[in-house]
């Protein structure tokens, strides 16, 4: 690997607004052009998995399966595999399911998040250092230890095969909580003093000046809870057996079996399953990438 | 939540203790939601999954009678759980080091300032935003023996066919590998932003003195993202102690047990073995080991930074 000039972006920069680097035209020295070589060494290495799939999807079972391995096959490129995919119409309400649910679970997160790291951040009251201790011990905790016991309780609480099985336990995000409250830490007060005088409810303060304040942030916790709820697969893998139900991730893991050795199709279907977080990227990729960097490191 | 108790104070009536007993209530009034929700879905299955763990239950209900410690004692002299602890373990310890080190690289490549940035980003980061089967189902179509575009380029150099994901001795790497390509990005990421947060006078400064580039980067870049690298190997470890999914759906745990994590223990005993309790209670030795890590992290970090 190689590391020539270490040029820096401009000082003023922080991280939210860093991520794009602005600065001067460099000189081509030779390190650069072997940093730029390796740069781009890694990312063909990162591309062929999808460019693989995509050559398989695009040719007929015969040429996926034969056994001379090429990626131009003899038979040409033909979208048969998408189109014996979409036919099965299993894609499209995978996709819906799991847009709903992850919908729901970012909502409802943000919500309850924001409203308790308020009262963390700016109200006084009794017990408040208990609460903070037990939700960041609570961070600790990891999901597939409560599969179990989770599930014995939706079937207690009759929600198995219920879109609120996948849901409700996938709400609980402490380290947001504690995203949320740092930034509401240095919102000045100032500004809410005038509210207080006027005699403004602590919701109201909450709703007409934190919030519309806290858009960044509350963008990128959505960003993180919506990736995270829209790819797990274990917890929706076990609370739904209801093919009606099923999310993407648990979706996609019945066409192994139903397929078997269809491999055009099964890449069909696993390009078809990427693509809707693939083109949100592409759209937002800068709201996406500060929203990551900014929560990614609360995890602990 | 009540909104009731949130409702406009009158100045006149603001005592000291009205304001004391009214934050109590508008505090615990916003937090009630979290709170329910926290309770039911978290504090209750940790408290109950412990409850579980000493009965003897199964899924059809038989055998619900208290056993107290039985089934944590069937678990340590469980080979199956050992194992599957093992292997959780292995995956831990050959995931993250290379898991950290590819972050590293790409992002001191990328903050060197290359052109069309975007470009660089997508591709190191793409993966990340696909669920774990999409993962698999790339992957597995790669590393399949005969037809698989991995072994086809081995042969193509002379070298032999590898059975990826049939050989015992194999599959684990393979897995990582699957792993490396689905989540460096977001590591990436990480210190991509905090490379862009050291101070440009640093740079100027050793520039000034004479330092090289490489002199640069293991002076000043690298030192500078200690506290960045302490937390991006702390987040990486416990993220690789939960691996599941890629197993489970690349392998099944197989061949021969050689690759199945402690989680799908967990999952296989409790769902397919029906036996909820000693499910429960592997789960509970597996949260015990978790918090015994993370502990000593803490602990060490707490020691470095003191």
């Amino acid at each position: 690997m190689a590391i020539p000039t270490l040029t820096r972006p401009a000082p003023h920069a922080t991280t939210a607004d860093s991520l794009t680097i602005r600065q001067p035209r460099k000189k081509l020295t030779v390190g650069r052009i072997a940093a730029i070589a390796v740069a781009a060494f890694i990312a063909v290495l990162w591309l062929i998995p999808f460019a693989w799939a995509t050559a398989t999807a695009f040719k007929t079972e015969t040429d996926a399966a034969a056994p001379d391995v090429t990626w131009l096959p003899p038979s040409g490129f033909t979208p048969e595999a998408f189109v014996k995919v979409f036919q099965d119409g299993n894609i499209p309400l995978w996709t819906w399911n799991s847009l709903y649910t992850s919908a729901a679970i970012t909502a409802i997160t943000l919500v309850i998040s924001a409203l308790v790291a308020y009262a963390l951040s700016r109200i006084d009251f009794k017990g408040k250092k208990v609460l903070m201790t037990v939700i960041i011990a609570s961070i600790i905790i990891p999901p597939p230890v409560m599969i179990i016991p989770l599930f014995y309780q939706m079937l207690a609480l009759n929600l198995i095969d219920t879109s609120w099985a996948i849901i409700l336990p996938q709400v609980i995000h402490p380290a947001m909580v504690f995203v949320l409250k740092k930034f509401f830490d240095q919102i000045p007060r100032e500004l809410e003093e005038a509210a207080v005088m006027d005699g403004a409810s602590r919701l109201r303060i909450f709703t007409q000046i934190i919030l519309p304040l806290s858009r960044p942030i509350l963008a990128a916790v959505a960003i993180f809870v919506f990736i995270g709820a829209w790819n797990n697969f274990l917890w929706p893998f076990i609370a739904t057996n209801d093919g009606n139900l099923l999310t993407l991730p648990v979706g996609l893991q019945t066409i192994k079996s139903a397929y078997g050795i269809q491999y055009a199709q099964n890449m069909a279907s696993a390009l078809l399953a990427a693509l809707p977080l693939i083109v949100v990227f592409l759209f937002f990729q800068r709201q996406i990438i500060k929203g990551v960097a900014t929560t990614g490191l609360a995890g602990t | 939540m009540s909104t009731s108790t949130l409702s406009r104070p009158r100045p006149e009536t603001l005592r000291k203790p009205t304001s004391r007993t009214r934050s109590n209530l508008s505090g615990w009034g916003f937090a009630a939601p979290f709170l329910a929700f926290f309770l039911v879905f978290l504090v209750w299955p940790i408290v109950y999954g412990f409850y579980m763990s000493l009965k003897g239950k199964s899924l059809t209900g038989a055998n619900d009678s208290l056993i107290g410690f039985a089934n944590y004692a069937e678990a340590l002299a469980d080979a199956d759980m050992w194992r599957s602890l093992g292997n959780t373990l292995y995956f831990t310890v050959i995931s993250t080091v290379p898991l950290v080190l590819v972050a590293l690289v790409m992002a001191a490549l990328l903050n060197i300032g290359l052109p069309a940035q975007w470009l660089w980003r997508l591709s190191y980061f793409a993966p990340y935003l696909l669920a774990s089967t999409v993962v698999s189902l790339f992957f597995t179509w790669m590393y399949n023996p005969q037809l698989g575009l991995i072994n086809e380029f081995l042969t193509g150099i002379g070298l032999p066919r590898v059975a990826w994901l049939n050989d015992p001795n194999v599959a684990m790497w393979a897995i990582v590998i699957a792993t490396l390509w689905w989540t460096v990005g977001f590591n990436f990421l990480l210190y991509l932003a905090a490379m862009q947060n050291i101070p440009a006078q640093h740079y100027e400064a050793a520039s000034l003195d004479g330092a090289g580039a490489w002199r640069q980067f293991f002076s000043i870049t690298l030192p500078q993202l200690t506290p960045t690298t302490v937390m991006i190997v702390l987040l990486q470890i416990l993220a690789s102690l939960k691996i599941f999914d890629q197993v489970y759906q690349m392998t099944a745990g197989g061949p021969g047990g050689s690759t199945r994590p402690v989680v799908q223990y967990i999952f296989e005993t409790g769902f397919t073995g029906y036996r909820l309790g000693y499910s429960a209670a592997i789960s509970y030795i597996f949260f015990g080991l978790i918090v015994v890590i993370s502990v000593m992290q803490f602990v060490i970090t707490r020691r470095r930074s003191a």
